[in-house]
């Protein structure tokens, strides 16, 4: 589903470039759940970034889904993500304008779907926000934000779903839940899950931890794998 | 597509009052493009529906000299119905005013005039007692008013007194504007001569009307007869060639406007642009998560492209609606100024081509900022920090700024009456806008590195406003400033021009004349103005005189001569000529040496010519000229070149004769003096008018006064357009301050979350306003000193008169405006309670 094959990316910084991201090498099948994790700057975000088809690596190859999205153009990688890639961000990034249905529509709407809006509506009852669906994300609260946004990642039937910092704007218990409705939703969708995380507890929900500093891979934990595989000593 | 629509529509529902407040920056400037383009249709339309009203006959012939009988027979032979008008500068008496006196143009009439259109006169029947040739007369409305004079009422026009039987409410082919230079006076021709107003030396203008019979073909006619009228020195109207000639001066007119209504046009585009790049800036992460979702870069940029379409349909639409109502304003604010009644209907084509005009350039100035929506990256969904992809140029960028060049070049042209006018129109503005900006630049630069550290805080945050980050100096400098800029330019030229005749600070010159004296009145004349202790300042015997020929070659010749580009009006005028020894305080010889006195026996006569003369009729020193001084032949030399200061109160010449050469021949007298006070002046004027009633007086406060009158009238119109430059300035500075109002209001916040008091912030909005308004308003005036003194120098020939007060003034109203409109744009800001707007923040 998604194969990662010696990826570098390298920004110009005060003129000087400055590489955060190297060498970085790893696939995941259908299905499987990914974490993400490392201190602040090793890489993580732009990593997801990346995979996701957010941004151009500086060398290295990045196939989701069978197509090479590294040497597509910004309009073909905009495709691939509507087909194929559903996203939850840190700060849930719903439209203001938009009320909670319309936001869970948008993807679809991309693709030049209009009519009744049942699959989001369903998805919203899912998440427990049916009667929520004409409020506004300023009248949500921050959980119930997030939740919007899962909804959303999954009303276009995703492939493989993205998730930055997913419990990293919510107090202990939402957060709690919303790492089970995650994980549900993953489950009872069949989507590979790719997230980026600080929380060590949300992280070894995953089949598979990769643990990034200054941009390398220093450990990938696979579940099955009772030893940490240590890549660069 | 409907994605583009649907989400357009939604995205736009937080700030749709927004929207329209940006959108009314164009409105100004569409409804000044549809307002004069519908009203020159309107006007254009009157002159085609009242074609022969406008002449009030099918041709119109006159002449400067009485007609001789030659051209008598010439116009008899013409055919058709004849009516005859003698109109010349004259002195009334309103005898139950106290005696007072006014110097007015005098109509005498004769025959059915006007064959066409409407004689009006209020009561209506007078019209029909001056064609029966009563001792009655109708006066212009106004100069009853002035004098309290009533119907039945006598006055007192040379020897002879007549009754007024009406005022003069319209008559064909004359504007009432006609009427601020010299109020007009109608009485019958057969009570002319019982006057005794027509003496040697009168300026008369002797007219007759003709109408034909419908099928005559006036044109056709006078260009047959063409060569004739020249001979016999007639000149004519026909209908064609006044409607050629009002079509002209609509068309000049309309350009004029037009342009003035882009300048408010393209100002709100401006701001349109800069309240669109702000509102582009608070959607990037909106369009980042767009992005993100799968939509493509011109999708995301079409949601914003469509917003931008229909706040320019919406501003364009609400302009025009706008225009239409300031069409039904404009005719009672010109009405003065047109000879003719105009009807109101809407041009469609105007409305058209000024929605068309406003949605085009909205439209192009709303893509420069709509550009960068491309270029968002979906990586700021995650990172907020990852800004808009800005690493290489935008070759799109730089062909939208091709694109509003060539609309603004095509636009102007295309309103301009020469393209070479259109040009320069876009170098004006280009420069105009240059200047304001890099001005405003410099007061950004100045504001971040001249405050001084130890300055009060409200003033140091104030004036950091000025230049921090997303600050919008350059964008409010340039609408205030332009805005300021044409207003006090006009108001400048006004007191340029006022000044140029008032001579300020010389209070010795002459400033009342009096003419048509002749040559048995002088001395009675001296002597009146010694009783009531006026000095002389000035006194010129006038010989009038035509020309015969010029180098050996005669007048006719020349005026038959097609290649000859000497101005037919030097040849036919009559020339009225003094003689003296030596030169005046306004003359000063530039070429040639000038003669004073010759022998009453020389035969060729060394006179000297004014400099702009002599250069029209192609005159150098030692030419020769034959003068007809009232039939006696007169050969002249050209011995000297004079500058003339024409604008002062004294008697200039074009011919200067030295003294032995005139003597004998029949003259009359002009005179130059000095009253000190209006009530001096009026009780001079009445005792030399009730003494000689066939003088004539001037004097400068009423030139003042008429020139103050036709400025009023025309600043009315001019200042009129000028506002909507203004407002649009105010638009737009309220519009700038609403888009920046969100950050303003976070900033407030936080100073009141770390102790600022609501007087605090709100002395730093003062300071901020008050400098910016004050800078504009500075800019601004500068900028019209420098247009005031530029059109001084080369259209005036003059030194632009610096107005202390009205500049003052400006300043102090737009400070006034600036502060009002800022203060009012940001009310609420600092009442915000702290914890909802960081609550939102979260």
């Amino acid at each position: 589903m998604l194969n990662v094959e010696r990826l570098t990316k390298t920004y110009l910084s005060a003129g000087a470039p400055l590489t955060v991201l190297k060498e970085v090498s790893f696939s995941l099948s259908a299905g499987d759940s990914l974490a993400i994790v490392g201190p602040s700057g090793s890489g993580k975000t732009t990593l997801l970034g990346l995979c996701a088809g957010l941004d151009r690596p500086s060398a290295g190859v990045v196939t989701l889904a069978g197509e090479e999205i590294g040497r597509m153009s910004e309009d073909e990688r905009a495709r691939v993500r509507n087909e194929h890639v559903g996203f939850v961000f840190q700060n849930f990034q719903l439209i203001p304008t938009l009320t909670a249905l319309e936001n869970v529509q948008v993807p679809l709407e991309l693709r030049g779907w209009s009519g009744r809006a049942t699959e989001a509506e369903g998805l919203l009852e899912r998440v427990g926000l049916g009667a929520r669906r004409d409020h506004y994300p300023v009248q949500l609260s921050g959980g119930e934000q997030q939740r919007v946004a899962l909804a959303r990642a999954f009303v276009n039937s995703p492939k493989i779903l993205f998730c930055d910092e997913p419990t990293g704007n919510l107090d202990g218990d939402t957060a709690h839940a919303m790492t089970d409705l995650i994980f549900e939703m993953n489950r009872e969708r069949g989507a590979t899950l790719v997230l980026v995380t600080h929380d060590i507890e949300l992280a070894r929900q995953c089949r598979r931890l990769l643990r990034l500093k200054a941009g390398m891979v220093v450990e990938d934990l696979r579940a099955d794998e009772p030893e940490t595989k240590a890549v660069h000593p | 597509m409907s994605f583009v629509l649907r989400m357009a529509w939604r995205d736009s529902r937080a700030a749709r009052r927004r929207l329209a407040l940006y959108s009314f920056s164009i409105v100004l400037g569409v409804a000044a493009l549809v307002a004069i383009g519908s009203f020159s249709a309107n006007l254009n339309s009157a002159i085609e529906g009242q074609a022969k009203g406008l002449l009030g006959a099918d041709l119109a012939v006159h002449s400067r000299v009485a007609l001789t009988p030659e051209a008598k027979a010439f116009l008899d032979s013409l055919g058709g119905e004849q009516a005859r008008e003698v109109a010349f500068s004259t002195m009334v008496v309103f005898p139950d005013s106290g005696g007072r006196t006014r110097l007015v143009s005098l109509r005498a009439m004769e025959g059915a005039y006007p064959f066409y259109g409407e004689f009006l006169t209020n009561p209506a029947g007078a019209p029909s007692r001056l064609a029966a040739g009563e001792a009655v007369a109708v006066l212009e409305e106004t100069l009853m008013s002035q004098f309290g004079v009533k119907v039945g009422d006598p006055i007192r026009l040379g020897t002879s007194t007549f009754t007024v039987v009406g005022a003069l409410r319209n008559i064909p082919g004359e504007s009432a504007a006609v009427a601020m230079l010299s109020p007009r006076i109608f009485i019958p021709y057969s009570r002319l001569a019982e006057t005794g107003l027509l003496g040697p030396g009168s300026l008369v203008r002797y007219k007759t009307y003709f109408k034909f019979a419908a099928a005559t073909d006036v044109e056709r006619l006078v260009e047959d007869l063409r060569g004739r009228f020249r001979e016999l020195r007639l000149g004519f109207d026909t209908v064609e060639e006044r409607k050629n000639e009002l079509g002209q001066s609509i068309r000049n007119v309309d350009a004029f406007f037009s342009l003035v209504g882009f300048v408010a046009l393209f100002l709100g585009a401006i701001g349109v642009a800069s309240a669109i790049h702000v509102y582009v800036r608070q959607r990037i992460a909106t369009v980042a998560v767009l992005r993100c979702l799968g939509a493509g870069a011109w999708k995301s940029f079409s949601v914003y492209l469509v917003q931008g379409l229909l706040l320019g349909l919406v501003g364009a639409v609400v302009g025009a609606v706008l225009g239409v109502a300031i069409q039904v304003s404009l005719p009672p604010l010109v009405k003065d100024l047109l000879p003719f009644d105009v009807d109101f209907f809407i041009s469609w084509s105007a409305v058209l081509r000024g929605v068309g005009a406003g949605l085009v350039i909205c439209f192009l100035f709303t893509l420069l900022p709509l550009l960068s929506i491309r270029r968002v990256s979906p990586l700021v969904a995650i990172r907020a920090s990852a800004a808009e992809e800005t690493g290489s140029r935008d070759p799109l960028r730089w062909a939208v700024f091709a694109a509003i060049a060539m609309a603004v070049i095509v636009f102007s042209v295309w309103q301009a009456p020469r393209w070479q006018v259109g040009l320069g129109f876009v170098g004006a503005l280009a420069v105009s806008f240059g200047v304001l900006a890099g001005l405003a630049r410099g007061v950004s630069w100045c504001a971040r590195c001249l405050v001084p550290q130890n300055a009060p805080y409200v003033w140091r945050q104030g004036i950091a406003n000025l230049h921090r980050p997303n600050n919008r100096t350059v964008l409010l400098l340039l609408a205030l400033g332009l805005g300021t800029f044409l207003v006090v330019t006009l108001a400048l030229t006004r007191a340029t021009l006022l000044a140029q005749i008032q001579g300020v600070g010389d209070n010795q010159r002459p400033n009342l004349l009096f003419f048509d004296i002749q040559d048995d009145q002088i001395g009675p004349l001296q002597k009146i103005l010694h009783q009531e202790g006026a000095e002389l300042k000035a006194q010129a015997p006038i010989v009038t005189m035509r020309l015969r020929s010029l180098k050996g070659r005669t007048v006719e010749q020349i005026l038959k001569d097609e290649g000859s580009r000497i101005p037919a009006w030097t040849l036919r005028r009559e020339y009225r000529s003094t003689y003296r020894g030596t030169l005046s305080a306004t003359e000063k010889v530039i070429a040639g040496e000038f003669v004073g006195k010759v022998s009453p026996e020389a035969a060729v006569i060394p006179i000297s010519i004014e400099r702009g003369l002599a250069k029209d009729m192609q005159l150098g020193l030692g030419d020769t000229l034959e003068f007809d001084v009232q039939g006696v032949p007169m050969a002249a030399r050209i011995a000297s070149i004079r500058e003339v200061e024409w604008r002062r109160m004294e008697p200039n010449f074009f011919m200067l004769f030295p003294e032995g050469a005139l003597e004998a021949a029949p003259k009359f007298y002009v005179v130059a003096t000095r009253a000190e006070t209006p009530a001096d002046s009026a009780r001079l004027q009445q005792a030399v008018v009730s003494a000689l009633p066939n003088v004539s007086a001037i004097d400068l406060a009423l030139i003042l006064q008429t020139l103050d009158g036709i400025f009023s009238k025309i600043q009315v119109v001019v200042q009129f357009m000028a506002l909507f430059t203004v407002v649009t300035g105010v638009i737009v500075l309220a519009g700038a301050i609403l888009s920046g109002r969100h950050q303003r209001l976070r900033e407030s916040v936080l100073l009141r979350t770390l102790g600022a008091s609501r007087r605090q912030l709100i002395r730093i909005q003062v300071v901020e306003y008050t400098i910016l308004g004050a800078l504009a308003a500075v800019v601004g005036c500068a900028l019209a000193v420098g247009a005031n003194a530029l059109l001084a120098h080369f259209v005036f020939e003059t030194a632009g008169a610096l107005a202390p007060l009205t500049l003052a003034g400006a300043v102090a109203a737009v400070i006034a405006v600036t502060l009002a409109t800022g203060l009012l744009s940001s009310r609420g800001v600092v009442d915000h309670p702290p914890l909802e707007v960081l609550r939102q923040e979260t």
